[in-house]
């Protein structure tokens, strides 16, 4: 579609109610806005548009507890649902056991996709709390790090779910 | 003096965790990717679709017209505030938008400006460009004397002063042509028993930061602000200022983290468009490219080798002629400093008294080339290392016994007439051979009949880019606290860890107290680039200067106040008896630049072309399935000399990144190009390495080495991993099947093809 008229009558304004990180928030929100961009303009950054795809996952945000690349995803279908962004996974200040072991196993360089590997990671060790090597790959195959620090990654993986504070209640509490 | 009594002080060469870690997997470390400004536009490039061209005509009306576009820009814009609107490092060839004709698709012509990006974005599909095609060159062959020429004239930038004498060239694609010299070739092969010659090809790929390519532009009264996604502040200061007329201190560059480089983000890219549109715009404006543009921006050079080497009766090396085309794509960029600072390696690590080299930079249609980590290297050790591994098995020599008797050792000449001082080449060899047990190693064998089992190894060596220089200060605060300023952007591979270990050592404090002021060219003091694995060694001695120039001041300070030789006092001891409270400051400033003299023009020698030498090498283990081709890798073992390590855990996730990124150049990444147009601009099409191909195994050593005149016995690192892995890919998969590739990416089809093609000439069909 060659869309000459975007701004008046094809771009649908609505406000959708959600919840950010536990708090809620309202926003308005056009109807071509992706949930990235709908985070920028809450000033969070941690999910970041690469590809633009949905191939490299660096815009992996949690929706409703299942881990959607931001860029693919429509502000407006967030409307009730419940967002978790790598920004809200420390509390007070201190890094949670994922990030943690990220940095324990020094499992990034340059960090530009760490947040969408520490969100999937999440995901990952809420289904399966202690993975395999294969099945680390497996589910982590669709996270693109350049760096290429994947070992340290698998590795970080490994240590979090080791870490893991209370694997029972949350797994539980996913279940 | 001792401010952390604690400390056993021992910085150097502990493995301190990267300082901006909790930044990082907080998602809260600044990219320019997050930076917004009030009043900020969005720039969409309108780009070229023909890859070579005169423009007839524009018409960028119906774009200006489209609600809240701002403002829309064509080359004639650009040129009422820069009447010379071409830039570039090498070669002024790269205008800001095209002026007159265009070179290659994808070459921006015209720039729409909007607060809204998708604003921007929708009004640059209603521009429409006219142009009359012009014949277009794509091949670096067949670009040393197509009809084809791609730039009416050169223009050498002044910037070296061995491509001045190209100035006004007129009919030619070639940007430069660099010859080495050495010995007597033609009496070498008049002596050698058995000549070996062959074509190596490798072909166009992109560095793909996961960041794309970013710079915000902030235009102020009389001066310009530019936060860019740089490795290279000085240089984007230094070049906008000459682009501007101004003085360089008008112009400020801020670069805070970088989401990857890997040579992408060097000298200037988007930095011109998005100063002029600024400026011309009268607002701030932010340059953001989607990833598929990126592959119209700065590419890897695809690259043909032909290599012949004469060889005596007992399988040395007698005399050996490199001829290398480098594809440099519509403008120069760094490709005719890749052409000779690389150029003049291309025999590889082999001691040969008789070298000619040829190394020839083009220019073609296609998007342009530059740096991509290894400068070069890597094409070059694909070629020699290949080459050196068919020479082996036809004389019926093993590979690494044949690399024994030809290697360079400690002091050797080589082909400059530079010694190869603190470069194991020996040592990293041996250790290759070791891990794969190669002499005494039982071969695997594959229970599946399906399958073959193969191995493989290369090595291959780098000099540092030279001369550069390097300026650091370390800025002590009245309570003792210690703050660095440099230039050296950290893009992931842990120089703010690394130069921060440095500082801490010799001023006695913990690396992780260190603070570290990024790159802000109002602050922080010129440095060359962040490329080449130079930062270590150059940047790190600058810092190891400042560090002892403060240290030095602190002393003097602490001796005028009184205190005696041996007293243990802490500097805030001395600011508070100085001037009576807390105040004021100590500043220790470094200034580095290597010993260097230039090659002989005539000949390419010099005894001192390098400070240093880096040297890697990769071995292989596969199996190939000889039903499809496709293979995978079982184990990679990667080996290095980068001296005394700063802190080997970085170190080590910088091998296993390089070599894993080589892996990718090497099995299938490639830019496919249809008439000048990349097909597969997008990570949809263009497969980057993910954690699927990470081999079974993958193993990273460091040989026990001392770089003398480095920093602490170091020296650089980042690229060294890339060298070998492509040839030893290659030679595994001769071991396995019997196939030698000669072309770049060794795709399972590849194998397949080649594989068939050696039965059918078995069987004669």
């Amino acid at each position: 579609m060659v869309c000459n008229d975007m701004n008046d009558k094809a771009a649908v304004v609505r406000r959708i109610r959600f919840r950010l990180n536990g708090r809620q928030r309202e926003a308005q929100v056009a109807s071509h806005e992706n949930l990235v961009d709908l985070l920028v303009r809450l000033d969070l950054f941690g999910a970041r548009e690469s590809c633009g795809q949905g191939l490299c996952g660096c815009c992996t945000v949690l929706v409703d507890d299942i881990a959607v690349s931001g860029c693919l995803t429509l502000a407006q279908l967030v409307d009730g649902c419940e967002v978790h962004t790598v920004e809200g996974l420390a509390e007070k200040g201190k890094l949670d056991f994922v990030q943690q072991a990220f940095i324990d196993e020094g499992a990034f360089q340059c960090g530009f996709c760490t947040p969408g590997f520490v969100m999937m990671t999440h995901e990952l060790l809420k289904r399966i709390p202690e993975p395999s090597e294969p099945e680390i790959r497996e589910y982590l195959s669709g996270n693109l790090c350049r760096c290429a620090a994947y070992p340290e990654i698998i590795r970080a993986v490994q240590t979090a779910a080791r870490n893991r504070p209370d694997p029972a209640g949350v797994a539980g509490e996913h279940a | 003096m001792n401010i952390r009594p604690e400390l056993t002080n021992h910085q150097i060469g502990r493995s301190v965790p990267r300082l901006e870690g909790p930044e990082k997997v907080s998602g809260r470390a600044s990219y320019v990717h997050n930076l917004k400004l009030p009043g900020m536009l969005y720039a969409k490039i309108f780009r070229s679709t023909v890859a070579h061209g005169r423009i007839l005509s524009i018409d960028v009306s119906a774009a200006r017209m489209m609600e809240g576009v701002e403002h829309v820009f064509t080359g004639e814009d650009v040129k009422t505030i820069v009447p010379n609107p071409y830039f570039g490092p090498a070669f002024h060839d790269q205008p800001v938008l095209a002026i007159d004709k265009v070179h290659f698709v994808g070459e921006p012509v015209a720039v729409v400006l909007a607060r809204d990006p998708y604003v921007a974005a929708e009004a640059a599909q209603l521009i429409t460009a006219e142009y009359e095609e012009l014949p277009a060159v794509f091949d670096e062959v067949e670009a040393m004397h197509s009809k084809a020429v791609v730039h009416e004239e050169l223009k050498p930038a002044g910037t070296f002063p061995d491509l001045k004498h190209l100035a006004g060239r007129k009919d030619t694609n070639i940007a430069l042509d660099y010859h080495l010299r050495r010995g007597d070739p033609v009496a070498g092969f008049a002596q050698a028993v058995h000549v070996f010659e062959h074509e190596f090809r490798t072909q166009q790929v992109m560095h793909v930061p996961l960041e794309p390519m970013v710079t915000l532009a902030e235009p102020h009264h009389n001066t310009i602000i530019i936060h860019t996604a740089s490795q290279s502040p000085s240089f984007v200061r230094i070049e906008i200022a000459r682009l501007l007329g101004w003085p360089e201190n008008r112009v400020q560059v801020k670069v805070p983290h970088l989401g990857g480089g890997f040579g992408a983000k060097l000298y200037i890219k988007l930095e011109a468009l998005a100063a002029c549109a600024a400026l011309l715009a009268g607002a701030p404006v932010k340059v953001m490219l989607p990833m598929e543009e990126q592959f119209y921006t700065i590419t890897k050079h695809a690259s043909t080798f032909r290599i012949k080497s004469g060889v005596d009766h007992e399988g040395r090396l007698l005399a050996r002629h490199c001829e290398v085309y480098w594809n440099g794509g519509a403008f120069a960029d760094i490709g005719p400093r890749v052409t000779q600072k690389s150029g003049f390696t291309a025999p590889g690590p082999y001691d040969i008294d008789n070298v000619s080299i040829d190394s020839y930079a083009l220019y073609t249609n296609r998007p342009p080339a530059g740096a991509l980590r290894g400068f070069g290297i890597p094409q070059l050790v694909w070629a020699y290392e290949s080459h050196t591994d068919i020479i082996a098995h036809e004389l019926g020599i093993d590979p690494i016994e044949f690399r024994r008797r030809n290697i360079l050792r400690d002091d050797r000449p080589q082909a400059t007439g530079t010694p190869m001082t603190d470069a194991a080449v020996d040592a990293v060899l041996e250790k290759i051979a070791e891990c794969m047990q190669w002499e005494s190693g039982s071969r695997r064998k594959s229970d599946d009949p399906t399958k073959r089992f193969g191995r493989g190894m290369a090595i291959g060596f780098k000099a540092s880019i030279s001369p550069t220089t390097s300026v650091a200060v370390v800025n002590v605060a009245a309570d003792g606290s210690v703050v660095l300023q440099l230039s050296t952007v950290d893009m992931g591979q842990g120089s703010d860890t690394a130069m921060a270990q440095i500082v801490a050592e010799i001023l006695e404090v913990a690396a992780e107290d260190v603070r570290i002021v990024h790159p802000d060219t109002d602050v922080t003091p010129y440095d060359m680039a962040t490329l080449g694995s130079r930062s270590t060694f150059h940047m790190g001695h600058a810092v190891r200067l400042a560090a002892e120039d403060a240290k030095r001041k602190l002393e003097e300070l602490a001796h005028a106040m009184g205190f005696t030789d041996h007293a243990v006092w802490q500097p805030r001891d001395l600011f508070r008896r100085k001037y009576g409270m807390q105040a004021g400051n100590v500043i220790g400033v470094g200034t580095f630049i290597p010993e260097y003299r230039s090659p002989d023009p005539e000949n390419g020698q010099s005894d001192k072309v390098t400070p240093f030498w880096m040297i890697g090498g990769t071995g292989v283990e596969l199996e190939v399935d000889v039903e499809t081709g496709h293979f995978r890798i079982l184990r990679m073992i990667n080996v290095a000399d980068l001296g005394t390590p700063l802190n080997p855990r970085i170190v080590e996730t910088q091998l296993s990144g390089a070599s894993m990124m080589q892996l990718g150049f090497t099995m299938f990444e490639e830019m496919r190009l249809d008439a000048g147009q990349v097909t597969n601009a997008s990570l949809a099409d263009y497969k980057i390495p993910g954690i699927q191909d990470v081999p079974d195994a993958i193993e990273n050593e460091i040989v026990a080495a001392h770089q003398s005149n480095g920093p602490f016995g170091a020296k650089g690192v980042g690229e060294t991993a890339t060298f070998g892995v492509s040839p030893a890919i290659a030679n595994a998969l001769f071991d396995a099947v019997g196939v030698r590739l000669t072309q770049l990416p060794l795709t399972p089809e590849a194998v397949f093809m080649a594989m068939r093609a050696k039965e059918g000439a078995a069987s004669g069909v």
